[in-house]
This record gives C-alpha cells, sequence and structure tokens, in this order.
C-alpha cells in the first residue's frame, strides 16, 4: 500500500533554531496517528509545514503521490488535507451554523442549492453533537462546545487527513470520552493524525505512535513498542512531564 | 544662467527643503515608531506652528528678529500642548487602535485645518526674516537665511539624536518602542511617554514650520505637501528607523528640489508618490530599514 | 449572515425603496434634488461599505473609483460626444479596470499599509487628473453639455436634466445596487467576506483562496463606486478634480461609520443624515469641514457601530 503523506528530510529553521529538523515521516492511508513529544519538540512546527500554514526551509511533502511542497495552504485544503487549531479559532461573531456553512458550501460541486448546504451544515454539526446550537455565535459556545465546532468544521471538508493539534486540551473528563468516539467514527472515512499530550487519550485511540525530540522523530511505532522504548521513557515521559 | 550653476541653485534649495522635511518627518516617525500610530494630522501640526508663528510675530513689534525668536520658542510650545490634549482626550481612549487612530487623526486634520481658516484665513502671509543678509557667491546672491534654516535644523537634529541616545527620556521611549508590553511591566509609565511622544512629534514639525515660514508664507492649506512628504520619507527610510528617516529626507529634499527645477512640480509630486506607493507594495520594510518587528 | 428571515429583510430594503418613490411626487423642489444627490452618493457609499464593512478593508483612496466613473462617462460625453449609455458603460469600465489594478498592488499590503497605499495612488490618480488638465479641465472641471445629457431609448427621448427623470434614474440605480449588494452579502459569496474580515488565517485553512475572494471585493466595490461616479456625471453635469481628492476619499468612510459598517441600509442613512447636518447647519456656518472633523472623532470614539449597526445590536438581530 502506497503510504497517503510521506515527508522527505523536511527541515524548517527559525533563526538559528532547526525547529523541525529532516524528518522523513509516512503515514499510512486509514491510520490513526498520534503525534507527541515533550513541548518545543517541533510537533506544530511540523504539522504546520504539512498543511502549508508555513513554508519549509528544505525538503519536501508528497501527499497521495503528488508533491504539495509548493502549494498554498488552501489548495493543500481542497486536495483533502485539513487543519484544525490549537487554539481554537471559529469564527467567533458568526453563528455556529455559518461557521460550518464555511466549508460545507466549498466541498459542494453542486454550486447553487442552499438545501445541499444546510443538510451538508446539518449533518456535520449533528455528528458532534452541536444540531440544537447552530444558531449560537460561536463565540457564546462553551469551551468544550467550541473545540468540538473546530472538528467539525474540519470533518465539513470532508478531508482524507484530518490533523487535529491537541483537540482535547481544556476539556472535561466526559467531553473526553465522547471526543475519543468521534475520532474513531471520523477514522472509518479519514485518515488522522493527531497530536495529543494526553496519554490515555494516545494509547485508546492511535495504531501507531510518532515520538518528536528536538525537532527530530526519536521513535515510532505501536502504542505498546512506544511504551516499552527507553530512549522514549527517557526524553519524554521520564523528563517530569504532567 | 549656466546649467552648472542653476544645478548648484536646486541643490540649495534642495538642502533647504531636506532640513526642513527631515525635521518634519522625524516627528512622524517618531509617533509611528514609538506609538504605532499614522498620525495623518501631522501636516496641519505643521501648519499651526506657521500660522502661530504669523500670528506672534505681528503682535510683537519691534526688530523682526524679536518677534521671530518669540515665535521660534511659544508656537511650538502651543502645539505641542495642542498635541497633548488632542492624544489624550482622543488617541489614549482609542486604546491606539491602528486603524481607528487613524480615522481620528483625519477627523483632527480637518477640524484643525477649519479652525486655521475661519481664524486666520485664507490668505497666505509673510513672515519678516530675523536677518536678511545675503551671501555672494560667483554666479548668484543666495540668501544667508535659508542657510541659516539648513544650520538650525542640522543642529535640532542632533540634539534629538542625543536626547534619544543618551539621555533617561530617551531610553524610556526606546525601550516603549521596542515592547511597550514589557516596559509597562518594568515600570515604565508608557501612558505618559505616549503622551509626550506625540507632543514632541507635533514640536518637531511646529519648529520646521516656523523655520520655513519666513521663506514660503503661512496658509492655512500648508500642511498638505508637508505631510505627504513626510510619509514618503518615512516610508522610504522606513517605518520607525531614524537613520533611514533622515537619510530618506536628505535624498528626497535634494531630488524634489532638483526636479522641480526642471519640471513641473505637479509631475515631480505623481512620481514621488507612484514610487513610494511601490515601494511599500513591494518593500513595506522601506529601502534602508531592516524587516519590521 | 442565517439563513433566517429574508423575507422579512428583502421587505424592509423595498419598503425604502417604495418611501423613496413616493417622496418624489411630495418633496418640495430643492430637498427633491438633494435627495437625488444622496441616492446617488450612497450608492458611492454602498461600494465603499462592501468592502470596508464586509471585507474589513479600509481604504483611504476609493475617490479615485467614484472618479474614474466619474471622468470615464463624462469625458466620453464630453470630447468624444458618446450617447448616455455608452458613457455609463465606459465610466464603469474605468472603474473596474482601475480597481482590478489597484486591488493586485495594494493587497499584497495589509492593515495601516493598504490604508496608507490606497490614499497614495489615490494621490497620484487625482494629480494626474490635474496635470491632464487640457481634457480634464483640471480644478476648474467641465460642465457636460445639457443637449448630450439625453437618454434616448428606443421611441422615448428621456432629457437627465428634468428633475423627475433625474430623480427617478437616482432610485432606479441606488434600488438596483442596494438590492444588488443585499444578495451578495447574504450569498455564500458574501459569508466568504466577512468569515475573512473575522479571521482571514482560518478562512484560507477552509479551502478559501482570500486573496481572489479579496480582489474581486476590491473590483466589485470599485466598479459600484465607479458606477456611482458615471451616474453624477451624466445626471448632474458635472466633472471635476475635488471628487477625486483625498476628501472624496474619506467622506464614504465617514458615511458608512456613521449609517453603521457592514449594513445594507446603513449607506443611506449615513449619506442622507450628513448631508442634511451639513445642509442645516449650513445656515449659521460655514465650518464644514469641523463637522466632518468632530463627526469622525466623536463616531470612532463613542459610536463604532454607527446607526444602523447600533439598532440591530439592540433591537433588530434579523437586520442584515
Amino acid at each position: 500500500m502506497m503510504p497517503l503523506l510521506t515527508t522527505r528530510g523536511l527541515s524548517r529553521n527559525f533563526g538559528g533554531l532547526r525547529a523541525v529538523d529532516n524528518v522523513d515521516f509516512a503515514l499510512m492511508p486509514g491510520e490513526i496517528r498520534a503525534v507527541i513529544g515533550p513541548n518545543g519538540a517541533g510537533k506544530t512546527t511540523f504539522v504546520s509545514l504539512v498543511s502549508g500554514r508555513i513554508p519549509p526551509s528544505s525538503g519536501m511533502i508528497v501527499f497521495d503521490g503528488a508533491d504539495i511542497t509548493g502549494l498554498p495552504a488552501y489548495r493543500r485544503v481542497r486536495l483533502g488535507v485539513a487543519y484544525t487549531f490549537q487554539i481554537t479559532s471559529v469564527f467567533a461573531n458568526l453563528s455556529a451554523y455559518d461557521n460550518v456553512a464555511l466549508p460545507v458550501q466549498r466541498t459542494l460541486t453542486d454550486g447553487r442549492s442552499k438545501g445541499a448546504v444546510k443538510a451538508g451544515v446539518m449533518a456535520a454539526l449533528e455528528r458532534t453533537g452541536l444540531a440544537d446550537r447552530a444558531h449560537m455565535p460561536a463565540g457564546q459556545l462553551s469551551y468544550g462546545h467550541q473545540r468540538l465546532l473546530e472538528v467539525a468544521m474540519g470533518l465539513a471538508l470532508k478531508p482524507r487527513l484530518l490533523i487535529l493539534d491537541e483537540p482535547t486540551q481544556g476539556l472535561a473528563d466526559s467531553e473526553i470520552d465522547n471526543f475519543i468516539e468521534l475520532v474513531r467514527e471520523i477514522a472509518k472515512s479519514a485518515t488522522v493524525l493527531l497530536i495529543e499530550h494526553n496519554m490515555p487519550v494516545v494509547m485508546q485511540l492511535a495504531d501507531r505512535i510518532t515520538v518528536f525530540n528536538a525537532g527530530r522523530i526519536l521513535a515510532e511505532g505501536t502504542p505498546e513498542q512506544v511504551r516499552e522504548n527507553r530512549q522514549v521513557q527517557d526524553a519524554y515521559l521520564g523528563a517530569g512531564h504532567d | 544662467m549656466h546649467f552648472g550653476p542653476h544645478l548648484l541653485l536646486a541643490a540649495l534649495e534642495g538642502l533647504v527643503t531636506s532640513a526642513v522635511l527631515a525635521l518634519t518627518a522625524l516627528g512622524l516617525s517618531l509617533v509611528f515608531g514609538v506609538m504605532r500610530v499614522v498620525n495623518v494630522a501631522h501636516g496641519e501640526f505643521f501648519m499651526l506652528g506657521a500660522v502661530l508663528a504669523w500670528a506672534l510675530s505681528t503682535a510683537i513689534s519691534g526688530h523682526p528678529a524679536l518677534g521671530f525668536v518669540a515665535a521660534l520658542v511659544i508656537a511650538p510650545l502651543i502645539v505641542g500642548a495642542v498635541a497633548l490634549v488632542a492624544e489624550r482626550m482622543v488617541l489614549r481612549r482609542l486604546n491606539y487602535n491602528p486603524e481607528a487612530t487613524i480615522v481620528a487623526t483625519i477627523g483632527m486634520l480637518y477640524i484643525i485645518q477649519q479652525l486655521a481658516l475661519t481664524f486666520y484665513g485664507p490668505e497666505a502671509r509673510p513672515v519678516e526674516p530675523p536677518f536678511s543678509y545675503r551671501i555672494l557667491l560667483p554666479w548668484f546672491g543666495y540668501s544667508g537665511y535659508k542657510l541659516s534654516v539648513v544650520a538650525a535644523s542640522a543642529l535640532l537634529l542632533v540634539a534629538t539624536w542625543l536626547v534619544l541616545t543618551r539621555t533617561k527620556v530617551g531610553l524610556l521611549m526606546r525601550a516603549t518602542q521596542y515592547d511597550s508590553e514589557t516596559a509597562q511591566a518594568f515600570g515604565i509609565p508608557v501612558d505618559r511617554v505616549y503622551g509626550g511622544v506625540f507632543a514632541l512629534g507635533a514640536m518637531l514639525a511646529a519648529i520646521a514650520a516656523v523655520l520655513i515660514v519666513p521663506i514660503s508664507q503661512a496658509h492655512y492649506l500648508m500642511g498638505q505637501d508637508p505631510l505627504l512628504l513626510s510619509f514618503i520619507v518615512v516610508i522610504i527610510g522606513g517605518l520607525g528607523s531614524l537613520r533611514g528617516t533622515l537619510v530618506a529626507a536628505v535624498l528626497i529634499g535634494l531630488s524634489d528640489g532638483i526636479i522641480s527645477m526642471f519640471f513641473s512640480p505637479t509631475l515631480a509630486k505623481i512620481i514621488a508618490t507612484l514610487v513610494v506607493a511601490m515601494v511599500l507594495v513591494f518593500r513595506p520594510q522601506g529601502l534602508f530599514g531592516t524587516a519590521s518587528r | 449572515m442565517t439563513e433566517a428571515s429574508p423575507a422579512k429583510a428583502y421587505s424592509l430594503h423595498l419598503g425604502v425603496i417604495a418611501l423613496l418613490f413616493a417622496l418624489s411626487f411630495v418633496l418640495p423642489d430643492y430637498h427633491h434634488g438633494l435627495i437625488a444627490r444622496i441616492m446617488v452618493l450612497a450608492v458611492f457609499a454602498m461600494g465603499y461599505n462592501l468592502l470596508f464593512g464586509y471585507v474589513g478593508l479600509l481604504s483611504l483612496g476609493h475617490a479615485m473609483f467614484f472618479a474614474a466613473g466619474l471622468y470615464g462617462a463624462g469625458l466620453s460625453v464630453y470630447h468624444l460626444g458618446w450617447s448616455v449609455p455608452a458613457a455609463f458603460l465606459a465610466g464603469i469600465a474605468c472603474g473596474a479596470l482601475l480597481a482590478l489594478v489597484i486591488g493586485v498592488l495594494a493587497l499584497r499590503t495589509s492593515g495601516v499599509a493598504f490604508m496608507i497605499v490606497t490614499m497614495m495612488f489615490a494621490q497620484v490618480f487625482s494629480l494626474l487628473m490635474l496635470y491632464f488638465a487640457v481634457w480634464t479641465g483640471g480644478d476648474q472641471g467641465l460642465v457636460v453639455q445639457q443637449a448630450a445629457r439625453v437618454l434616448t431609448l428606443g421611441g422615448t427621448t428621456l432629457d437627465l436634466t428634468n428633475p423627475t427623470v433625474r430623480y427617478m434614474s437616482a432610485l432606479a440605480l441606488f434600488s438596483i445596487v442596494l438590492l444588488a449588494t443585499l444578495a451578495v452579502v447574504r450569498s455564500r459569496y458574501g459569508r466568504v467576506l466577512v468569515a475573512v474580515r473575522e479571521n482571514e488565517e482560518r478562512t484560507k485553512m477552509l479551502g478559501y483562496d482570500t486573496f481572489s475572494n479579496k480582489l474581486a471585493a476590491v473590483v466589485v466595490s470599485g466598479t459600484i463606486c465607479a458606477a456611482s461616479g458615471a451616474a453624477y456625471a451624466l445626471l448632474f453635469g458635472y466633472v471635476g478634480s475635488s471628487f477625486a481628492s483625498v476628501q472624496y476619499s474619506i467622506l464614504p468612510l465617514l458615511w458608512v461609520l456613521l449609517g453603521g459598517a457592514a449594513t445594507a441600509l446603513g449607506p443611506l442613512i449615513g449619506t442622507l443624515f450628513m448631508y442634511y447636518v451639513t445642509d442645516i447647519t449650513s445656515g449659521f456656518t460655514s465650518a464644514y469641514l469641523l463637522i466632518v472633523g468632530v463627526a469622525l472623532i466623536l463616531l470612532v470614539l463613542f459610536f463604532p457601530k454607527g446607526i444602523m449597526g447600533s439598532i440591530r445590536q439592540r433591537w433588530l438581530g434579523w437586520l442584515p
């Protein structure tokens, strides 16, 4: 099977700092992959490079067999790479409905019909359990609901690769359980790349785990393999991480 | 007159323009650099300085130098006070939001202009120079006063530079410019620094106007050209860069003097404005500035 | 912006249009002429509002788009003897083309730099009109011949200098633009424009090419402003460089701020209000600029949402 996403020698410098350093990475279709690592390990920079929010200093990114290194972010989104933000950035002054309508209307090819937009929006809102709050301004939703709205927007893009950047941050335990169900549900139709600090969530969800440290991939494998890995324990788990 | 002397004359005129422009633009640059406020009313503070200079020099009888010196001291102080009031009453309440402050300073522009028209009138009025010594060059005589304007402006620029780099006040201003939040956290009275900088910026424009008014007459619309030219200087020199501002002022002043000696002034303005707009589009950090933070 | 109550919104706006139509028969001559002028200038404000209110791009150079329409239409009648419809289209085309060029350049910048760049381009435009005074009439301007301002449609001849024809033409343009902008901002495209205003980075990550969307908005906005300018030249018969001056870039900003940015009726209300304030105060003061200046400062300080914006916030949430 061909990987959905591959990076080769991917690097990004900020001034003298090498935030992402020569990363070779491959992601198989249908996988749920978790990316973990201590703060400042380059996880967010790495997914920002993949989604096109920042350009790489060197290296290349291949998505579904095509070189997308030079493509602007919006073109990558159209190819099926969706990114949900670490810091919630829903459109606070627009209703939840409008927030989701934006990605829905763009993916529709049939053009004019208002009914199609409405159906698509409501489907995404129902999947995330926000349907009864469709007409509330997004800024007035609770924090947990804003995170879910963020996911609904990502889902509405009908992505082939959904990148979730710390999706459970700030969620209550009960919300986290629902969230795990939701991600499993999503993974039936899309590949998921997940940055996550919450280890129980990672262990429950991930098919494979990639560990970043100091801009490089330190280890990669199944949850069990990573848990047993001495280096990972030293660098990450042993580093007094909360 | 032959081409050489003609060019020399143009260059001298350009130098006078540069000197006044450097002072005016320095004021605009300081306000932008420290406060991140684009002061569209800057040209009106210039005009106010000139109009006050006329009022003061006509009110004081005796030797013209007496009135002029009085104007040189009092006019900038009044303009500075006006600016301070405007800053406290308007800009501060807008939290220095860049877009809202532009709209507000446009409002100030209209208010000051209209008040000048109402109380000063539509006429252009001359101010007598403090002395009228002519320096005789082999090809033509040249006004000694104009050269003294260049000298005075150079002195003031050096003084401002010393204040900025060598004094505690300057240090406060630079700290605020660098990072106002950190400065605040270290106990720098950022709020007062802002008030002071806005007043200082307006005073520099007013001083420049007092210096130039014996050469060019006072008029209620005279603020427009200095505003445009100052914008050009600040943009070419790099927003907020003092050294760049100075270099650009000399460059623009000289080329303005020389170009308008040989071409129509309107055409010169068209070309200059277009060039500057393009600089801002393609090289927003200015020609001499480094990339903005 | 939500899907709710389109009927309510459209009936309100049709009601306003009907009211303006009815006013034509009852207004005294002086106010009749004034309202006609206000409707044309409200179109200018609506064009400005599209960019400033909905996309959040604050231009300080929209006078150049208005003036492009004004000169495009006025000069093609004056020098080339074109018919009214041809001249009107010429004016609009000039504005659209100018907006495309300016948009491509100015949209490379954002924020304060965008404001300054648009102001400078407008300054260049205005100076060019002065420089080519032989054709444009410079700051004296040109009066478009009365005889040329006649519109022949099929068998009927409409004299645009006739007050009623003028009023109805202005109303027609105003209505078309009002309903068109209403449709645009309620459409999917309108939703994208607002998204760009609220968070451009996020909009990109939803797969939108925000540059192209912004460019389209600049062109539509510039074209509407040019339509207003072209109508002004043909209806009022005067073309002059004062319309290209900085002041005419500031005025639409003032009207929109006053009436309420990102509201459909705000531009009309703002223009109407400002015109009448000026008109009433002109009885005892000539300090027109003072009023503009004070109004600008008071608006940004205490009333940033404007009249319609505040009404929407307090009472009528459905107001477009």
